[in-house]
């Protein structure tokens, strides 16, 4: 027991430095999926039939194919067409694409719960459709959109360990690095379970306190 | 003021507005009654363009807007309509994430651009004005039916438009919060507002209004001076719905 706490310690560098990689894939694939998803999102509300119909092909491809094909898609298939790619940044292009598709449905679905009489107190008082969307729309529909997000940026942190496939050295590598060379293989993988739960727990801290916030005009008088 | 001329609206292929004329000049009140289904909601949200009418035209102040054309090549000019038309809707349409004071300097700050310090402060007078005054920083959640429907009052005059529209204020109501509306109302009419105002509340037309328009079936059936067509309806339509109110 002492000696797999003592090589836990001696390990923790690399898993660290693994950790450190899954926290940029995380961010990376929480931020550009969320900026893509809007994107798609304004694009399923547009009024032109040919625009909505790409961001529903979109979605319906990243989220009915697996993340694991997607991932191989971009590192493995995508050099015969002539587009080589680092490891990071093919992980990092995956998990934004695969991120994007779902924050795409969840905003979209946030947005359409919103009652049309806030579309039309809007207009009637002469604002734009950006700016009921920005001044009037998304501040309520980020309360609705907020839960569902919270559980699809905690699985992609989960998800960043498919990235051990395409050679990245985050988490999930560096602790296989490890327990080959140790062959103590339950204290590698329970050390980088704990570091996935702590940073999801982190995660889920901040989805709350963001929660408590868009909330607040529920509870204040 | 506002002119409108051969106003139609089809709704799948149903005619729910057939061609309505008509002239309000300013400081002039209206009330629009007759039975649900008979076009007066859908011809009031017409008027600053929440419906797409068939055809016809809409002209306020020098802003005028041809329904057959492409709604969407006049968005500009739709906007810059709504702007001079204050809208006050059945369920208040308030904000929920802003505070009262936050609704009603909406509109000047975001659309008109002013100052937020002399947003606030008409904020305020208008929030005092329909007699809220010290409820600037409550949420809509926290204010009865009545009070969020003079919030929304409030918010439709910091406008300042020429002219707002009312879709039955009232209706939403809890029978005792329909005063203090009504009330609100009135002292707009005193100040010599020009409002357009769809209501049940045939009393408050009676007394309230220049003028009554008696809408049915998509039509303007009969019109005239408020208290002459309550008293004295020409039409058979008219004195069979009006009967039906006095029998209860």
């Amino acid at each position: 027991m002492e000696a797999s706490f003592q090589l836990a310690l001696d390990s923790a560098p690399f898993l660290l430095k693994g950790a450190y990689y899954t926290v940029i894939l995380s961010l990376g694939g929480m931020f550009f999926g969320l900026l893509l998803g809007f994107g798609l999102a304004l694009m399923r509300l547009s009024r032109f039939l040919p625009v909505r119909g790409i961001a529903r092909i979109y979605v319906s491809f990243f989220r009915g194919t697996p993340l694991l094909v997607q991932l191989f898609l971009i590192y493995y298939g995508l050099p015969q067409v002539g587009i080589e790619l680092d490891p990071i940044p093919a992980a990092l292009i995956g998990f934004s694409l695969n991120m994007a598709a779902y924050a795409c449905e969840i905003l979209r679905a946030a947005i359409g719960s919103i009652e049309r009489g806030q579309w039309e107190a809007a207009a009637s008082i002469g604002m734009t459709r950006a700016q009921t969307l920005r001044r009037a729309i998304l501040p309520q529909a980020m309360r609705t959109a907020l839960p569902p997000l919270g559980n699809s940026f905690i699985s992609l942190v989960k998800d960043t360990a498919l990235a051990a496939t395409i050679q990245v050295p985050e988490l999930f590598r560096q602790a296989q690095l490890v327990s080959a060379r140790t062959f103590e293989i339950f204290t590698m993988y329970l050390s980088a379970a704990l570091i996935y739960w702590i940073l999801a727990s982190i995660l889920a801290h901040f989805q709350n306190r963001l929660e408590d916030r868009v909330n607040r005009h529920d509870l204040e008088s | 003021m506002i002119v409108v001329e051969k106003l139609t609206k089809q709704f799948n292929g149903q005619v729910v507005l057939a061609g309505i004329d008509l002239e309000v000049k300013e400081g002039e009140v209206i009330a629009i009654i007759g039975p649900s289904g008979s076009g007066k909601t859908t011809f009031l949200r017409c008027l600053n363009f929440l419906e797409t009418p068939t055809s016809g035209r809409i002209k306020v102040g020098d802003i005028e807007i041809d329904g057959s054309r492409p709604i969407n090549q006049q968005q500009g000019l739709i906007r810059r309509l709504r702007q001079h038309v204050g809208f006050v809707f059945q369920s208040f349409n308030l904000f929920p994430h802003r505070t009262a004071l936050e609704n009603v300097i909406e509109g000047p700050t975001v659309v008109k651009k002013m100052p937020r310090e002399a947003a606030v402060a008409l904020g305020r007078k208008l929030l005092a004005r329909v007699g809220l005054a010290g409820k600037e920083d409550a949420y809509p959640r926290r204010l009865s039916g009545g009070q969020q429907q003079r919030v929304a009052i409030a918010r439709a005059l910091a406008m300042e438009p020429e002219v707002i529209l009312f879709d039955e204020p009232t209706s939403a109501l809890d029978p005792e919060l329909v005063g203090e509306v009504l009330a609100t109302i009135r002292s707009l009419a005193e100040e010599k507002r020009t409002m357009v105002i769809v209501t049940h509340e045939m009393s408050f037309a009676r007394d309230v209004a220049n003028r009554v328009i008696f809408f049915d079936k998509g039509v303007i059936v009969e019109q005239g001076e408020a208290k002459a067509l309550f008293a004295n309806p020409k039409e058979e339509r008219t004195r069979q719905f009006l009967s039906k109110f006095l029998a209860h």
